[in-house]
This record gives C-alpha cells, structure tokens and sequence, in this order.
C-alpha cells in the first residue's frame, strides 16, 4: 500500500499566492519518513491534504492507486500538535476511545492511560495525558498511515519517549506507514529511516 | 539600593509557594486542588533559570503565579520577592508588562484583531520602538511583510516568534518565556535562544520554562526540575550536560535518559494528580530507590555538590 500526492497545488483562495505548488510525494507501507523545513514552509497545509482535512487546488492525492475515501474513518490518520482541539469537549474521554473501538486493556496500558481517566473531560486532562487518547484514538485498526504533526513538542520527554515507543511498536506489528513532522534533530534520527525537505520537493521556494 | 551594585543580586526570589485551586463538587462540596506545593526557586540579574519538569508539573502556573493572573478561585501562600520588595497584587500590577514581561505559551494569546508588526510593538508608538521590533523580527527570520499579517495567517512557528518579540523589544528587567521555541525551526529557536542570553548579558533576568532541554541547556546557567507542583532539583546547566552522574535527583536522571539523542527510554506511571498526591515524596511511587522512609514524608530541599535536591538518597 502506498500514500501519494500528485502533482499537488494548494492556495487558500483564488486570489491567494501559492502555498504548495507541482509537489509530488508517495510513503510506502511500513516506511517511516520525516518531513521537515522552517515554519511557515507548509508542512501543515501539507499534511492536512495528505490526511484529508484540505483538499488541494491541483493534483490528487491517492491512497494505493484511489483518492481518499469520502466515508468512514479514514486509513490516513493524523495526530495534530494541539490535542485540546482534537477531542469533543462535551465527551468524557471514554468516549472517545469507544468510537474508534479502542477501549481495550491493551490499548490502555500500552499507551499508559490510567482507567480514572477514562470517566474525565478533556478539560481535566494535561495535554500530554490527552495526546495518549489521540494516539490511541489515531491507531484504530483500520489504519495504514499515521500522520505526527509536532505531535510531541508540547509533552515532556518522558511523555514523548513513552508514546513514541509505543507507536514505533504498533506501526512495526502492523506495517503502517509513518509521516512524522518535527523539527527536532534528534528525534527525527531516532524516529525516522528516511528525510524529505519540503523545501526540496515543493515548486514554491519561497514563502512570506 | 543593593542590588543595583551587585549585578548578579537576587532579581526574583520566591520562597515556599504554594496554590491551591478551590473547586466545587455536588452542593457546596469545596475542595482544594492543591497545585504548586512548597516551591522555592531564585533568579539572579544576568542568569538564565531554565525549568524543566513534567508537563501538569505546574511551570506555567508559577509565571502566572509570579505576574499575578492567576484565576479568581486560587489560592497562593508563600513569599515573592521582586527585587527584596514583596510582590503583591498592587505591584505585579504596576510591574507586568513593564518590568516584567511574559511570553506566554499558547499562540492564542496574539490578538486576532491585531496586525503582527502592531501586535509586537505594542502600546509604545515611537519611532524607537518600531526600530526595535523591526531589528528583532529581522532576527527571527521573520520578513517586512510579515509586520501586515494577522494571527490566523501565520504559520505555528511564526506565530510564536511574534510572540517572543512582543516580550523581548520591551525594557523588562526579568523576561518569564513560557515554552516559547516549539514549531520554531532550529536555526531560529536558537537564535531566539541567544537573544535570550543577550539579555541577561545585559544584565537582565531570565525565566526561561521548556521542554526543549537540550537547546535550553547551551544558553541557561541553571535548571530547575518541576515534578507534580514542586521543585526536585535545582543544579547548575552543566550538570545536565554531563549526564545522570552529576545530577542528583532520579527524575532528573529519568528526564535525561528519555532525550532522544540519549537513550529514549520512558520511566513507567505517572505524575499523580493533584487532588491526588501521595502523603510522603511525590515521586516515590515511579522511583526506583523508594525506601520506607520516602512514603512517609516528603523531603525537603538540601544542598548537595552545589545544587539543591528533594531526595534522602541523593549523594
């Protein structure tokens, strides 16, 4: 299985320079690569179209030769930097583990959820208590790809080698592919097997 | 006054603190949440104080501690210090913003309404100030252009570095930077980083909270390690450099081993919660040398090699 994007554009209106322009990318199932570039480069923009949340102005992305399923959950998941914006505020955290049939013991104690948790909102968790649910959530069994967007930078490095380890294992066990943007060195040496700089792959080389 | 002689005086001291949030369970249940307990710390004129710690550790809640916005329902106690001047209501008032400035953590602190160029100057509209703030974004990477955007059309990174100037361009003896580098590139956050370290070069204090250890590091003179609303371990920059050896604490050592370029290696549970804490050291129940003596009482702060730790192993 293979996650690609086609000769993709992307520009927020008609009238809007553009952000993203002739970029194509393909991961491979299993294939664990880091994207990185300075801020503002659009390495959000990029993976919110890989993963569906924005659809680009040009060009297609496709997964294993079709475009994104319009239904269901998506194969492509992807774990934003702000975990408080990921979660609906009015679900305890139950919840939302339930939609995605992640409620299991093993879930739970691989990503170190403790059960007192689950009966919470999300307003009563820490941010790094609340990217374990996400993860979670993210890695429900019909996944392929993960998408990390900073998905570690606001966790303490205890949080993050925590998580980590347990997404390297699941995404191993289950040869899902791995996009991970991040803009520390060391985790990206430690993560990642391949390194794409945007900058080398997107048409538009420069951004305000 | 003293401390204007002696440049590396106390700037900011801050002396058993603690804070509890009151809650209110079913009827007129109130509870407190006790979220910062017995936490003492000092930052000098001319030093860069890094804190690290576990996130929920309560880092951003003692600098808001510090400048006095914490919410209504909390209750602080302890003692701060400005300057040998105690900090109270009245004073914080006066000095935030103005002697004391902060970086907050969350991006959603810009005003939305506000173009960035503005938004970084602030209330100050002299020419002066509008030179600064156009050196400071030139430093940042961030272009002449960008001064025209608004928030949502900034990216996380450069959002952040805006951020960082609205702090940075005032005339702020003591600068609280809460996580201010996460979604900057390399390059730019250690630029930021070294701004930073000019400015105590220049003889100003600095609060510098992160999870980036490993970049604060280079630029700060000491760390101070936050668990579950305390200090653990208050050690010289360099100790964290050279490794679990010279630090004293184990959730310090917990926290270096767990560095990617190290060994990436997490401890297991959790921190406890505040309505939670277990009656003798807080960390006792993840720690590998617990012994009787630390689940009946939680420690306190003792000197050790040059550096302070709560911990009755600690050598």
């Amino acid at each position: 299985m293979r996650l690609e994007a086609n000769d993709i554009g992307f520009r927020y209106t008609a009238k809007s320079p553009y952000v993203l322009q002739a970029l194509s990318f393909a991961v491979e199932q299993g294939e664990r690569v880091g994207v990185v570039a300075p801020s503002g480069y659009g390495k959000t923009t990029f993976v919110k179209i890989l993963s569906g949340y924005e659809q680009p102005t040009q060009g297609r992305v496709l997964l294993d030769g079709k475009p994104l399923p319009k239904k269901g959950a998506l194969p492509v998941q992807l774990i934003s930097q702000h975990p408080e914006h990921a979660v609906n505020p009015r679900w305890k955290m139950h919840r939302v583990l339930e939609e995605a049939g992640q409620l299991n013991e093993a879930v739970l104690s691989g990503m170190g959820i403790e059960r007192e948790w689950l009966s919470r909102y999300p307003r009563e968790l820490s941010g790094g208590e609340l990217q374990r649910f996400c993860v979670a959530r993210a890695l429900f069994a019909g996944t392929r790809f993960l998408i990390a967007d900073e998905m570690s930078t606001m966790l303490d490095v205890i949080t993050q080698a925590q998580i980590w380890r347990y997404v390297l294992r699941e995404a191993d066990k289950r040869g899902i592919g791995l996009l991970v943007v991040t803009h520390n060195p060391a985790l990206t040496k430690r993560v990642c097997a391949r390194v794409v700089d945007l900058r080398n792959i997107n048409g538009i080389k420069k951004v305000v | 006054m003293a401390y204007m002689n002696d440049e590396r005086a106390s700037l900011l001291e801050v002396n058993n603190l603690s804070v509890a949030f009151r809650m209110y369970g079913r009827g007129l249940l109130q509870n407190d949440l006790r979220v910062i307990s017995d936490l003492s710390l000092t930052v000098n004129s001319g030093e860069i104080l890094a804190i690290a710690g576990s996130s929920g550790s309560g880092k951003s809640l003692l600098a808001h501690a510090v400048l006095g916005l914490l919410p209504q329902n909390a209750a602080v106690s302890g003692e701060m210090l400005y300057k040998g001047q105690t900090l109270d209501i009245k004073k914080q008032k006066r000095l935030r913003g103005a002697e004391i400035a902060l970086i907050p953590q969350s991006v959603t602190y810009l005003d939305p309404l506000m173009q960035a160029g503005n938004q970084a100057r602030g209330a100050d509209k002299s020419r002066e100030r509008a030179k600064r703030q156009k050196s400071v974004f030139k430093r940042l990477d961030l272009t002449p252009q960008t001064e025209e955007l608004y928030p949502f059309q900034l990216s996380g990174g450069m959002a952040r570095r805006v951020l960082f100037s609205t702090a940075i361009i005032t005339d702020a003896r003591l600068v609280i930077a809460d996580e201010p580098t996460p979604g900057m590139h390399i390059d730019q956050a250690l630029e930021a980083l070294s701004i930073l370290r000019e400015l105590a070069g220049n003889g100003k204090g600095v609060i510098l909270i992160t999870h980036d250890i490993d970049l604060a590091l280079r630029f700060a003179d000491k760390i101070a390690v936050f668990y579950a609303g305390t200090t653990v371990e208050e050690a010289p920059a360099a100790d964290f450099l050279t490794g679990p050896a010279a630090l004293r604490h184990p959730y310090s050592r917990a926290l270096w081993r767990a560095l990617p370029q190290n060994e990436f290696l997490p401890i297991e549970g959790f921190q406890p919660y505040a309505g939670a804490l277990p009656p003798g050291c807080l960390f006792a129940p993840r720690c590998p040398l617990k012994t009787d003596a630390c689940e009946r009482k939680n420690p306190p702060m003792r000197e050790i090699r040059g550096g302070t730790v709560r911990c009755v192993h600690a050598t």
